[in-house]
């Protein structure tokens, strides 16, 4: 049932245009960043060779692209969740998900994995690009890698802060609107924390990210996400509930 | 069902108790705002009522919504359709979302769109199909998965007068093998698709009965008859079986009788032996408009009286 409704969100997305203009605009992205750092790569060689332990292609040429991938997600996943539940209110067809023989924990779940499929498909843009510097040289699969699930987990909890926010109104532009302000605040509030042990860091989106964008894979900020994206996801859940229990 | 439902403190539907029979078709009636959508929600399980328990053969909906909800189909007053998918995207994902096994699934498409008339319309966007089109895809999609239960909410508002006969002939062949809750403000539609009916206003059931049942107290309550040269109302009194008469003008008059009797054919032989002229002689009918003005009309009424 979950896949169902997955499948039916990514056909939904694939339906219009917006997903097919996000993925062209992200590629386009990509593959200048990737085209700059491979030229940069190529200038910074010659010095590099004098390190004892220098920086591989990787963390030159692909880091980076992850890196700017992150703030361009910030600004396109409130694009991409803001129909999830806003427009379906809209256009009253939420009443064909609630009269199936599904909970609504499955329908959040369905709406989620389907965005996050399509998230998925972004991010593997990203990789397969990254997979064509085996042709120069060798790569670090490992920091791909943590960078590719740092990027997938980010932009879940994305998705799941513009889920909850869709849920909230009729209006996708207004879900749209106060799920970026809800991200972008979250990603810099820890901006003004001086202290290191503050708790704005613990709020802090970008924080948390940082770890996986060194390559490591720490388990704390992996939880962090984990439950991050349960908490809007039971906040949906709840919202939805409240629809049917109103008065 | 025995159900309420309040709404910010106002009770909008007050203990309104449905039961079906399979193949049954039960038309909700009621004016604008009586309940009946509040009703319809309730049942599909869009809605958690107040008070109250639903049970869809056997299956309670509050506790087991989903083994409910299954043997439910539901059209609501606004056809729940995604405009960018095509028919047969959005039937298939209709029968895999109530549990069609997957085998099954073009099998039952191809059945629901048959019996709903858009067999050829499968590779039509729903946003490009005219609001008749879009209306049949929505009954396509709630009797999709053959359920127990079909509730259709005012399933003919915006058709023109050939698609609603389709449709109404379409009911009335859900109505033999699935059962119907049905609802309109159109009281002929009732009478010609339904088996029962029942009437809401405010909120309450003011009148539950069969179509058969309704049929059979129209007529022989009544006369209309009108005379080229009336005689006193004293005189038709006097008629045998003539409970009490009524003038409706100068030349027409209303005769009240008992269902037992039916004083007509005395009446045309003292109209002939007296020479009064008879020109017109009507049963009156009892009509379900009748009965329904009757009932919401009178209940304004009282509730204008009880709040001054």
């Amino acid at each position: 049932m979950i896949g169902t409704i997955a499948a039916k969100e990514l056909r939904s997305l694939f339906n219009s245009p917006l997903a097919w203009v996000v993925l062209a605009v992200l590629q386009v992205i990509f593959g200048y960043l990737f085209m700059v750092g491979v030229g940069r790569y190529g200038e910074l060689q010659p010095q590099l060779a004098q390190y004892p332990n220098p920086p591989g292609i990787t963390e030159i040429v692909v880091a980076p692209v992850f890196g700017v991938g992150a703030i361009v997600l910030l600004l396109v996943v409130p694009l991409l969740s803001m129909r999830l539940i806003a427009e379906e209110r809209r256009n009253q067809t939420l009443t064909f998900l609630v009269s199936a023989p599904v909970s609504v924990l499955q329908i959040v779940l369905g709406k989620f994995a389907g965005l996050v499929l399509f998230l998925l498909i972004a991010t593997g843009l990203i990789v397969a690009m990254s997979t064509a510097l085996y042709a120069g040289g060798r790569i670090d699969l490992g920091l791909v890698a943590a960078n590719a699930l740092g990027l997938v987990l980010l932009s879940g909890a994305f998705a799941a802060v513009g889920l909850y926010l869709s849920s909230l109104t009729a209006q996708p532009v207004t879900a749209a609107i106060s799920a970026f302000a809800t991200l972008l605040v979250l990603w810099i509030v820890n901006i003004g924390a001086s202290d290191p042990g503050s708790v704005l860091h613990l709020l802090s989106l970008l924080r948390h990210y940082e770890s996986f964008a060194r390559g490591t894979l720490n388990t704390g900020d992996l939880a962090w996400f984990a439950l991050f994206i349960a908490v809007f996801l039971w906040l949906t859940v709840r919202r939805l509930d409240r629809d049917r229990l109103a008065s | 069902m025995q159900l309420s439902r309040d709404f910010g403190g106002r009770r909008a539907v007050h203990d309104v108790s449905l039961t079906l029979a399979r193949g049954e078709v039960l038309g909700l009636l009621g004016p604008n705002g009586a309940g009946k959508t509040t009703t319809m929600q309730m049942i599909t399980g869009n809605l958690a009522p107040s008070a109250g328990e639903i049970s869809i053969c056997g299956i309670d909906l509050l506790d087991r919504p989903v083994e409910a909800k299954a043997r439910i189909g539901y059209l609501p007053e606004t056809p729940p359709l995604y405009r960018d998918f095509t028919v047969d995207e959005y039937l298939r994902l209709a029968a895999r979302l109530h549990r069609v096994p997957a085998a099954k699934v073009a099998s039952a498409v191809v059945r629901a769109k048959q019996r709903c008339g858009v067999a050829d319309m499968g590779e039509r966007m729903i946003a490009t199909l005219s609001k008749g089109y879009q209306q049949r895809v929505g009954i396509a999609q709630a009797i999709v998965h053959d359920p127990d239960l079909v509730v259709l909410d005012e399933p003919t508002v915006g058709l023109d007068p050939n698609q609603i006969r389709e449709i109404r002939a379409l009911i009335r062949e859900l109505g033999t093998d699935h059962s119907v809750i049905l609802s309109t403000h159109i009281l002929p539609e009732v009478e010609s698709v339904c088996d029962r009916v029942q009437i809401l206003n405010n909120g309450k059931v003011v009148y539950a009965d069969t179509i058969a049942a309704l049929r059979q107290t129209r007529g022989g309550q009544a006369l209309t008859v009108a005379f080229l040269r009336p005689p006193a109302p004293a005189l038709l009194a006097a008629i045998e079986g003539v409970r009490e008469v009524e003038a409706l003008s100068a030349q027409r008059l209303r005769v009240f009788h008992g269902p037992e009797s039916n004083p007509a054919q005395a009446l045309v032989r003292r109209s002939v032996e007296l020479d009064w002229g008879l020109v017109e002689l009507t049963p009156v009918e009892t009509t379900l408009e009748e009965v329904f003005i009757n009932l919401t009309q009178r209940d304004d009424a009282e509730v204008a009286e009880a709040t001054p």
